[in-house]
């Protein structure tokens, strides 16, 4: 007999619901027949079948969420054993787990939808344009149900040619549209950087402030779950190098919604960093900041000792270290700079005049990256305040490896933050 | 031309319930012997077995990220590469693990870079998309949709530089087609006469956009016209057709006339990647191939009636399935990289 297990059916899925059974108990089956369908993080998903032989037992029913990984879902061919040990093995099914389900919620994926289909709504110069975001609802599903709501006229697939599109998103930008270009990935924007930087972010001052490019280019950025290193890096400092762009990087669902809904309506072009790790997860909604303006970061947690500066998927982090360290009597500030250019830098300073210390993370590689310009505008603006060397958590200066221990110690974790907090303070108790 | 042969040449060989002459005027299987055949069948076999197991293993974890599998595509690169000389270099996307086992590369060192371990062809480092092997003349497996192009144009032009008589093949999707560094890929071969091979493997799909919604005029063997690359289209399910013109194309290319084009009609069984939900095509279509045009049941059909008896076939069967089993032994034995790998081989 063999094992039919809940298969990982995408790079970042980590459980799946049993949304449909295509066999039962009795049938014979053969290799490459569909036997269920399976809801992952991202899509519904056809399960084929490795083995061939009878449907033995069904273990769970249709409908049956967070089904981890791994765990057997039927058996196909002879009884030959029993095997009671993985049945009772059944993970229960608790929702209650997880407070914030039971709230009202919304994914970081929904929010960016729903900010695209609100402005969509209000301005029909809006159109959305990229690889797949059209017929296949998105590659993250980001753009799902638009082609729906707003026809082909207005969401777009579009061959796979970048810098194609991208041009002709500045263009179409100069000729009085608002364009809202999806990068599959922003790895690819690599292909458009040219027309990102010598058409999107130029044209403006090099016409002598007659054209401007009321464009937004959105999509993930940074790295995903072992896809690589052509398929993982942070262009934040890229793009925040270039005068002309403004950049947003978001964290939570309300403020995604609300900070690509500013973007959207932003007269400039504007690189909207979105995280595919955060697509899934889910926040609780902020009715009140509809509009969240581009260029104020913001404080998600009060402290006194020091105030760690993080942004996209760092600020979850740093927010888990804040609360580990709570339990050690040390009071973290932790500040999510939403937008990285322009750059709240008033806000990070005000912080520092409170902890007199400062810890700055970012996903990203170290040199000149975000973080070496937090660093050195502090230590302009408020050298005086600092009670330590200010400490950067970042990426190694490596490419992206593969492998999963490799991965794993290439990437910023929370406890490089906690040790980056301790060695600070440890630093400033001393002086 | 021995008459068991010519026999075949005369019937049509596809599975029985829908015969359609595939083969044609096909002048290739005259010239194949037992042997050849049985070797050009087993390496279709290895690519399609192996990325079975690759797709099994993902589901348990054991892969991570993207995983690009090329089942229903082998004929196309066992093709091209059986009719190829060795020296040839070879360079592709990120749909690659069946153009490395067709350029001889070890099915363990493979597996091993699925699973990112120490004994894979990057030591863990690159994974599925990025796999290399100077010694075979591979140069990757490559993520970016298009990039590989001119890379292939560049190893082409190193060719021509050394005087060596190779042929860079250059494999890309019918999605990557449309990057504009193709065309520029395109006019700097033509301009140069580089010994270059363009090998489009129009498998319907680029992701889950179809050839029509991505490509305007009808041909994409056209696509060198303007640059005066001549272009052919071929059938990519039957790998006589595809030596057949990968041998026209080669002379031509290897004698200093230029680069060529070959577009190979053919199509992937499996999703774009492990997650893909392809709804973009029915069950009905991908079936439909299979049952009729699968290059390895088509090919299966030729050895039996060349007297190949069941029981070499399934001798045949096993040795590949113990070559596969022994490669994902191996990808799962092998260790994870050391940790001081993570700092190596960024600069030299
Ligand atoms: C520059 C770039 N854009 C987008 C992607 C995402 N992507 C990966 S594969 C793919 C489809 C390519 O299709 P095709 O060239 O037909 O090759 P196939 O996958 O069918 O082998 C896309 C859009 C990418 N990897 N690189
Ligand atoms: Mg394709």
């Amino acid at each position: 007999m063999t094992n039919v297990k809940m298969p990982a059916l995408s790079p970042t899925m980590t459980s799946g619901t049993l949304a449909k059974w295509l066999v039962k108990e009795g049938d014979n089956i053969k290799s490459g027949d569909i036997i269920a369908e399976i809801e992952t993080d991202k899509a519904t998903m056809e399960l084929e079948s490795i083995d061939e032989g009878i449907v033995n037992k069904i273990l769970f029913k249709e409908g049956e969420q967070n089904i981890e990984v791994g765990t057997v879902i039927a058996k196909i061919g002879d009884d030959d054993q029993s095997d009671d040990k993985i049945i009772s093995n059944l993970p229960s099914i608790n929702k209650d787990e997880n407070p914030i389900l039971n709230k009202n919620t919304i994914t970081v994926r929904e929010a960016l939808r729903d900010a695209m289909a609100e402005e969509m709504r209000l301005d029909h110069n809006i159109f959305v344009m990229g690889e797949e975001v059209a017929e296949y609802q998105g590659a993250y599903k980001v753009t799902q149900g638009l082609l729906e709501e707003f026809g082909e006229k207005r969401v777009i697939d579009t061959p796979i040619t970048e810098q194609g599109f991208a041009g002709l998103g500045v263009g179409a930008a100069f000729g009085g549209l608002k364009p809202i270009i999806e990068f599959m990935t922003f790895n690819f924007s690599m292909q458009a950087i040219d027309q990102i930087i010598n058409s999107a972010a130029k044209t403006l001052y090099m016409s002598g402030g007659q054209m401007g490019c009321p464009i937004v280019f959105r999509g993930p950025n940074g790295a995903a779950s072992r896809v690589a290193a052509q398929h993982s890096q942070c262009f934040a400092s890229w793009y925040a190098h270039c005068p002309g762009l403004k950049v947003v990087s978001p964290w939570s669902a309300s403020d995604a919604k609300g900070l690509l809904k500013s973007s959207i309506r932003d007269p400039n072009p504007v690189i909207f960093l979105e995280n595919e790790l955060l697509y899934g997860e889910k926040f609780e909604v902020n009715e009140i900041d509809d509009l969240i303006p581009l260029g104020k970061a913001n404080i998600l947690r009060k402290g006194n000792d020091i105030t760690i500066v993080a942004f996209s998927i760092m600020v979850g982090k740093a927010l888990e270290v804040a609360e580990t360290l709570s339990n050690e009597n040390i009071s973290c500030e932790v500040i999510d700079l939403r937008t990285i250019k322009p750059l709240d830098i008033d806000l990070i300073i005000n912080s520092i005049k409170k902890t007199n210390n400062l810890v700055v993370c970012e996903e990203g590689f170290p040199f000149a990256g975000i973080s070496s310009e937090i660093i050195s505008q502090v230590q302009e603006l408020a050298f005086d305040w600092l009670d330590s060397p200010i400490k950067r958590i970042t990426g190694l200066d490596v490419p992206l490896p593969y492998a999963e221990n490799l991965e794993k110690l290439a990437l910023p974790q929370a406890n490089d933050i906690v040790e980056g907090v301790l060695s600070t303070l440890n630093r400033s108790a001393k002086e | 031309m021995s008459k068991s042969k010519k026999n075949i040449l005369s019937k049509p060989i596809l599975r029985r319930k829908k015969p359609i002459n595939i083969i044609k005027k096909n002048s290739e299987i005259n010239i194949l012997n037992k042997e050849h055949l049985i070797k050009l069948y087993q390496e279709m076999l290895l690519i399609r077995r192996f990325e079975e197991k690759a797709g099994q293993l993902y589901g348990m974890g054991s892969i991570g990220g993207f995983c690009h599998l090329y089942i229903g595509q082998e004929a196309v690169v066992v093709g091209m590469q059986s009719v190829s000389k060795e020296g040839d270099s070879v360079i592709t996307s990120y749909r690659d693990h069946g153009h490395m086992l067709a350029c001889g590369m070890d099915p363990k060192g493979v597996m091993a870079e699925l699973t990112g371990r120490e004994g894979g062809y990057s030591k863990g480092k690159g994974g599925s998309m990025h796999m290399f092997s100077k010694d075979k003349n591979f140069y990757g497996g490559h993520g970016i949709v298009g990039a590989q192009v001119p890379i292939g144009v560049g190893l082409a032009f190193s060719h021509k530089y050394k005087n060596d008589g190779f042929v860079c093949m250059t494999y890309l999707g019918d999605g990557a087609v449309n990057q504009g560094q193709v065309y520029e890929s395109f006019n700097m071969s033509a301009l140069w006469n580089l010994p270059v091979i363009f090998i489009i493997e129009n498998n319907k799909y680029g992701m889950g956009t179809s050839v029509d919604r991505a490509s305007a005029g009808s041909s994409l063997a056209d696509r060198g016209k303007a640059y005066g690359i001549p272009g052919v289209e071929v059938d990519g399910m039957n790998v006589f057709s595809v030596r057949e013109a990968g041998k026209e194309a080669l002379d031509f290319t290897r004698s200093g006339k230029g680069p060529y084009i070959l577009e190979m009609k053919t199509y992937r069984y499996r999703g774009h990647s492990m997650s893909d939900p392809a709804k973009y095509r029915t069950r009905t279509e991908v079936d439909a191939v299979r049952q009729q045009k699968d290059c390895i049941e088509n090919l299966k059909e030729v050895l039996q009636e060349n007297k190949v008896t069941d029981q070499e076939l399934k001798n045949i069967d096993s040795e590949i399935k113990s070559l596969v089993t022994n490669a994902s032994d191996f990808a799962l034995e092998s260790k994870l990289p050391d940790e001081n790998e993570l700092l190596t081989d960024i600069y030299l």
